[in-house]
């Protein structure tokens, strides 16, 4: 399963580290994360990122997922009101299972990005047979 | 001096009250706002040209066959379904953040528009709607004489 790495509760914008003058923000994409047969499945809503700007990192068992967005400001046009506001996507989790990296499945279609992250052979449970004395 | 928590007789702020239930209205608000609950979803962005007028929307995970767009005078309607969540016997769930459910979104447009010209796009999750003014609404310059 993944546990979720340094993210403020109920906050859905996170502060961009380090450059507090740059006026860029990331968005937190709404996840939903479910498990079957070995395979931890991590789908995120990200709109408005086409599938070139999605970069998907795991290091050791950290996995970052990202999404680039480009303001869309349609030519002639001035903003008239918003509801929603645009901005690239981050979320941080951490795996607890060793995940067979050769395996990995991620899609984008409309949006949203799914991973499919199988566990590695290894790290499934294994039955150790306790002898008796 | 200390001031007992609550005094509604011997206070020096009268609107100390107001404010108590302000902040207790603010709360009351505030579960409605959540993600995906919001009365008001999805959320939309308006651009203003000179006679047109462009919406946009975040609908991440429909296709353009998911999203009925409909019309009429000043009113601009936008209803879809989402899928139906994954579902098995086997399945753990961490985490369901993400909306599900069918929704219908009507908003007020600023003036008629053609139903004609009305150009609608869907790609990567966000839904962008152009819409033309007829030409018989637009306003018209008068000229005016000098003597």
């Amino acid at each position: 399963m993944a546990q979720e790495l340094a993210t403020k509760d109920t906050r859905d914008v996170a502060e961009t580290n380090g450059d507090a003058n740059r006026r860029a923000m990331a968005f937190t994409p709404a996840v939903d994360i479910f498990e079957h047969d070995e395979t931890t499945v991590i789908v995120a809503d990200m709109p408005g990122v086409s599938p070139d700007d999605v970069d998907v990192t795991l290091e050791r068992q950290v996995l970052t997922l990202r999404g680039k967005v480009h303001p869309y400001t349609p030519k002639g046009y001035r903003r008239l009101s918003s509801e929603y506001r645009e901005g690239d996507y981050v979320r941080i989790f951490t795996l607890s299972d060793e995940i067979d990296q050769a395996k990995i499945n991620a899609e984008f279609k409309n949006g949203v990005l799914r991973l499919e992250l199988p566990r590695s052979a290894e790290t499934k449970p294994k039955k150790i047979s306790v002898k008796a004395a | 001096m200390l001031q007992p928590v609550f005094s509604p007789l011997n206070n020096g702020d009268p609107f100390a009250d107001m404010r108590r239930m302000q902040s207790a209205m603010n709360r009351l608000f505030e579960g409605a706002r959540a993600p995906g609950q919001s009365a008001t979803y999805p959320p939309v962005n308006f651009w203003a040209g000179e006679d047109s007028i462009v919406m946009t929307t975040e609908l991440p995970g429909l296709t353009d066959q998911d999203i009925e767009l409909t019309v009429k005078d000043t009113m601009l309607s936008i209803r879809g379904t989402y899928a139906e969540p994954e579902s098995g016997d086997d399945i753990v769930w961490h985490r369901r953040e993400r909306v599900d459910g069918s929704f219908l979104r009507s908003v007020e447009l600023p003036f008629r528009v053609n139903p004609d010209h009305i150009d609608a796009r869907f790609e990567n999750g966000v839904l962008t709607v152009e819409m033309q003014r007829p030409e018989d609404d637009k306003p018209k310059r008068i000229e005016i004489k000098t003597t």
